[in-house]
């Protein structure tokens, strides 16, 4: 059994935290230069490029990629084979957001109670979703999520006789009703299958698999291509002025699920699709 | 890539306090860069403030041809005057953009469309609606020149904050005749591209896009 100390976690998460804000992970890079340089319509290349040029000046460290650095998303995929000591691991990821959030000048975005509204004034508590998985290593992705994006998904349960039509409908549906908000271009996560609340985790974590990483199974691989360009048909564009790059990716996660049901999920994150991850 | 005579858009300098004549000259689409006095607002700093105006008090700032920008800053460094600046979803803000603009306010600087009420606020009183650029946060944190909290201190990020801008570069989304760019620059892209695509075999060499 692998032993790992909760100091260890927090300064790892501190270090995470710190990193994802100032310097966006090179998959979504090359994925903006990319569509910058392929964009036809000139304003939209346009935007692109100013958008490059963000995130190229907040690698610099001064100023956050984003004002909004969000309420932390962090998958925690736990080998079994390891034992936690020190303390306990979801206050050490909280103290690690703490410590990241004041040592990295980071906006603190959370209140503690959705009616009260109170800020924490911590940026904790994290949003954690919890695997256990065989092995005997920790694997942690940090994923800072804004709202403007977090505010324009949406969740359904679909009937079976929906089908694959039924899924596509309303995830272009979701896509037209956010429009220029969740500051496109986009990075679309879609849950399919499962229950209610996991449809929404298989979405948000379907925007944890990097922008380079292709579905490994090739009928979901085949479906995230086709329903990328049916988004960027919809001419919404960079920032919702028009153009082609409305998206710059679909990523899909499928669980299985009731003979009755087809629950869909749609995470939308905007194109400061920040995640860094780490193995202890 | 089809060859196209480079269509350079002279960014339009405008000034802040934001008088009715600047307001009317500006059309959708057109690009600007703001300097002078600017006010942040967010969502819960609106909630005070309309409620204030409920119970007959005073808004923070002279409201008359004022330009407020929808932004909750992250921190700033030492020695920086504020931290990344980028703006906030606009929507969010429908509920109250009425309300400030029946009362004299001349701009608003945000991201992303706007309901029928705030286009016709928007209309009634010769206003204009900026876009800034959704995680442009950055660039837009180097044109700010000087920051002061003035109200609602206890609110944090959400703050009413007085800025000094120089060259603030944003878009004009909604003019005061209510023309929105939304809908236009996504028409144009789609007439562009479809306009394109009809034209077949001079599209053919384009690559990108141009089996529609």
């Amino acid at each position: 059994m692998k032993q790992i100390h909760v100091n260890n976690i927090t300064e790892a998460v501190k270090n995470s935290c710190l990193e994802a804000n100032y310097r966006l992970p090179s998959d979504v890079m090359n994925a903006l230069e990319t569509a910058a340089a392929s964009e036809p319509f000139k304003p939209a290349a346009g935007i692109l490029n100013r958008i490059v040029e963000n995130h190229h000046l907040a690698a610099k460290g001064v100023y956050p990629i984003c004002q909004d650095t969000g309420i932390v998303f962090v998958l925690v995929e736990l080998g079994q084979e390891v034992h936690i000591e020190g303390g306990s691991l979801e206050e050490a990821i909280n103290e690690g957001v703490r410590q990241g959030y004041g040592q990295g000048f980071l906006r603190k975005s959370v209140v503690g109670d959705p009616i009260q509204r109170v800020n924490t004034g911590d940026n904790t508590p994290a949003a954690i979703q919890w695997r256990v998985v065989p092995g005997d290593q920790l694997r942690v992705v940090i994923a800072p999520k804004g709202f403007g994006s977090e505010n324009m998904s949406r969740l359904k349960m679909l009937k079976p006789s929906d089908g694959l039509q039924g899924v596509e409908d309303f995830i272009l549906e979701t896509v037209e009703l956010a429009g220029s908000n969740p500051c496109p271009p986009i990075v679309i996560g879609v849950g399919i299958g499962g229950t209610f609340d996991l449809v929404a985790g298989l979405a948000k974590r379907a925007l944890m698999r990097p922008l380079d990483e292709a579905h490994h199974d090739p009928y979901y691989q085949a479906l995230e291509a086709s329903l990328l360009e049916k988004v960027n048909a919809t001419g919404i564009g960079p920032q919702g002025f028009g153009g082609k790059t409305t998206a710059l990716a679909v990523r899909i996660e499928a669980y299985p699920t009731h003979i009755a049901g087809l629950p869909v999920a749609v995470n939308i994150n905007c194109h400061a699709a920040r995640h860094v991850e780490f193995t202890l | 890539m089809m060859e196209k005579t480079e269509n350079i858009q002279k960014d339009i300098r405008i000034t802040a306090p934001l008088s009715r004549e600047q307001a009317l000259e500006l059309k959708a689409g057109d690009s600007v860069l703001i300097s002078g006095v600017i006010y942040t607002a967010r969502d819960a700093a609106h909630k005070r403030m309309v409620e204030t105006l409920d119970q007959g008090g005073d808004l923070p700032f002279d409201v008359r041809d004022a330009i407020v920008y929808y932004v909750g800053p992250s921190p700033a460094r030492p020695g920086n005057v504020i931290g990344s600046a980028g703006p906030t979803t606009s929507g969010r803000m429908d509920a109250y953009a009425p309300r400030l603009l029946d009362l004299g306010l001349r701009g608003m600087i945000g991201k992303g469309a706007r309901n029928q009420g705030v286009i016709d606020a928007i209309v009634r009183n010769e206003a204009v609606y900026f876009a800034a650029i959704g995680g442009g946060a950055a660039v837009i944190a180097d044109s700010i020149k000087s920051m002061e909290v003035i109200a609602f201190e206890e609110l944090g990020a959400e703050a009413v904050r007085r800025l000094e801008v120089v060259d603030l570069p944003a878009i004009v989304a909604i003019d005061s005749t209510g023309a929105n760019y939304y809908d236009i620059g996504r028409r144009a892209y789609l007439a562009e591209r479809d306009g394109a695509a009809g034209d077949v075999t001079d599209a053919a060499g384009a690559g990108e896009g141009d089996e529609v």
